[in-house]
């Protein structure tokens, strides 16, 4: 049996024969589940993104953002 | 805009606080599962493998419901912090990079065979990824201390006035700087005490009830003198985090003492009541109602001389005051034109730059230059949002040290009735101190966050961006309705962790 055979039986057996480990994986995939496909898709979008497209457009916004918010003496 | 970063800000403290629920019991029971399976290798006697795998499933329960809650943290820098993530540039992500790519990946792999591999590999090879894992864990805290210790001194980076991006100009000056390598250092170790105290605290519920009282004991030999191991070295680098602090932020230590006015041969407050603000405005030499003060200290550790003088939250105000190097540092004021000067000549050579005109821009370059290491002050509007909040930092340093020392000695006495050959479970009262012990390892470790995450206030990147300039332009009503949702969520997966990890504990060894 090659290498990779070894690895693939290896952890199909591990995961077959978990008990608490089943609990453990769907909690973990329902996690991952509401953090990227709900969380970061509809409530943390990224925001520079949504002002300009080009990294130069970025910088523009930062500047602008940053000179309103500066301190003026 | 205050209600939006104070909103933000509470966000992130709690993702923060949730998230450094799980992670100082991998960190701390990583190393006392290895230490039980070193034992198991060498004396090949069963029970050592029983209380290995019994430790170990609380281990995987423990970082099954913690993985990924980090992630969170920085979808909130793209949301809410834009700011700031696109001006710290590659330096906050090459070393959350390197962690997601190098420790993850070595944790993912060793971890399948901690769980999989008894039996199925060599006790040796085994123990190794037992060890690999643990040592993948601290590995990954590394890069995200080091993340984090940049921007309480940033260093190792040139500022980029056409891409408004911090670049890494040297990765050794951030990766080895003397604030991460402390910071490093200081947060494992203290994680061996939460770990050890989680170990204990355990074992003693199974000596009250009369269960499994060998295994249990024996979970207390490895976990005492690791405890007091973790605790020794949470001093030590604990004092060279006090150091750093003094020399790179004299604000955050001057918020630790409640010290208003400076002295020299400055004394350390042992134990103190703060007086209301109001109050303390009236007498800045006397701060505090009653205190328990130990002579010198302070300067010592501050700056290893015991006639050191060390500045109030007024001096560093004020300025003017004597450093160790003789350079008078500025006042709050002339940092705030000397900022306001920088971020203006930004603008001004943007715009040059732009117009043609390289000559305005050469000197606005200039300009920024000779004053970038005060840019962050531009944004501070008032010398008071300078002050972070020092009745926070001062009470939850207090509760570090103080219940951190009371560690030192539960440890040590454990210890002392382990060599003794004494009974544990004899020791009823005992018991149910360690078991207490354990909620207040936690609020130990969540106090050090608070001192070191408050006492920096306002700064996001020390001195070159507060929290008013890092914030992004969103709405206040939909931080606040992700703040619910965590809130919701959080606490749905500790209640799911303290379920899976007491049904655990009490199925016993």
């Amino acid at each position: 049996m090659n290498v990779f055979c070894k690895v693939f039986r290896f952890y199909y057996e591990g995961f077959r024969s978990m008990t608490l480990g089943k609990t453990l994986w769907i909690i973990i995939l329902v996690k991952l589940f509401i953090m990227f496909a709900i969380l970061k898709v509809f409530f943390f979008p990224n925001f520079l993104s949504s002002k300009a497209d080009s990294k130069e457009g970025k910088s523009e916004y930062i500047v602008n953002e940053m000179e309103k918010r500066t301190h003026k003496p | 805009m205050e209600d939006l970063i104070l909103w933000s800000r509470a966000q992130f403290a709690l993702t923060a606080i949730y998230h450094w629920l799980f992670v100082p019991l991998t960190l701390g029971l990583g190393i006392i599962i290895g230490i039980m399976e070193t034992m198991y290798y060498k004396t090949k006697k069963e029970e050592w493998k029983t209380i290995t795998k019994f430790w170990m499933r609380l281990f995987g329960v423990n970082f099954a419901i913690g993985v990924a809650t980090g992630l969170i943290l920085e979808f909130q820098f793209g949301t809410n912090w834009s700011n700031y993530s696109w001006f710290v540039g590659d330096i906050f992500g090459a070393p959350l990079a390197i962690e997601g790519i190098m420790a993850f990946f070595l944790e993912a792999t060793f971890i399948a065979i901690m769980f999989f591999g008894w039996n199925k590999v060599s006790r040796g090879f085994h123990l190794a990824s037992t060890w690999l894992t643990v040592f993948g864990a601290s590995i990954s805290a590394l890069w995200i201390l080091i993340a984090n210790a940049w921007m309480q001194f940033p260093i190792g980076m040139t500022f980029n006035p056409d891409t408004v991006r911090n670049e890494m100009t040297d990765f050794w000056a951030v990766a080895l700087s003397p604030i991460a390598i402390n910071k490093f250092f200081h947060t494992v170790t203290s994680c061996w005490v939460v770990g050890s105290a989680a170990c204990i605290g355990v074992s003693a519920w199974f000596l009250l009830k009369n269960r499994h009282i060998e295994m249990a004991k024996k979970s207390i030999k490895i976990a005492a003198p690791i405890g007091i191991l973790g605790i020794a070295l949470t001093i030590y680098t604990g004092d060279g985090s006090a150091y750093q602090v003094a020399q790179k932020q004299p604000m955050k230590l001057a918020a630790m003492e409640g010290l208003y006015r400076g002295q020299t041969k400055a004394p350390l407050v042992v134990v103190g009541v703060l007086k209301p603000k109001e109050e303390i405005k009236k007498d800045y030499n006397k701060p505090l109602y009653a205190e328990i003060k130990i002579p010198y200290v302070l300067s010592f550790l501050g700056y290893r001389d015991i006639n050191a003088f060390v500045p109030g939250v007024n001096d560093i105000l004020e300025g003017g005051y004597p450093t160790p190097n003789g350079v008078k540092p500025l006042s709050a004021k002339e940092k705030m034109e000397s900022g306001a000067k920088a971020v203006n000549a930004l603008g001004e050579y943007r715009k040059a730059k732009k117009d043609g005109n390289m000559q305005k821009a050469e000197m606005s370059l200039k300009t920024l230059n000779d004053n970038y290491a005060n840019f962050g002050y531009g944004f501070i509007k008032d010398e008071s949002e300078l002050v972070p909040n020092v009745s926070l930092t001062f009470y939850a340093f207090r509760f570090m040290v103080i219940v951190g020392s009371f560690f030192a000695l539960l440890f040590m006495f454990m210890a002392y009735l382990n060599f003794k050959k004494k009974p544990y479970e004899n020791y009823k009262l005992l018991n149910w101190i360690c078991i207490i012990c354990v909620p207040l390892a936690y609020m130990v470790s969540q106090s050090g966050w608070i001192v070191a995450e408050m006492g920096r206030q306002p700064w996001v990147i020390q001195d070159l961006m507060p929290t008013s300039a890092a914030i992004s332009a969103i709405n206040t009503s939909s931080v606040i309705t992700t703040f619910i949702i965590f809130c919701v969520l959080f606490s749905v997966l500790l209640i799911a962790e303290l379920s899976i990890m007491f049904k655990q504990i009490k199925k016993g060894f």
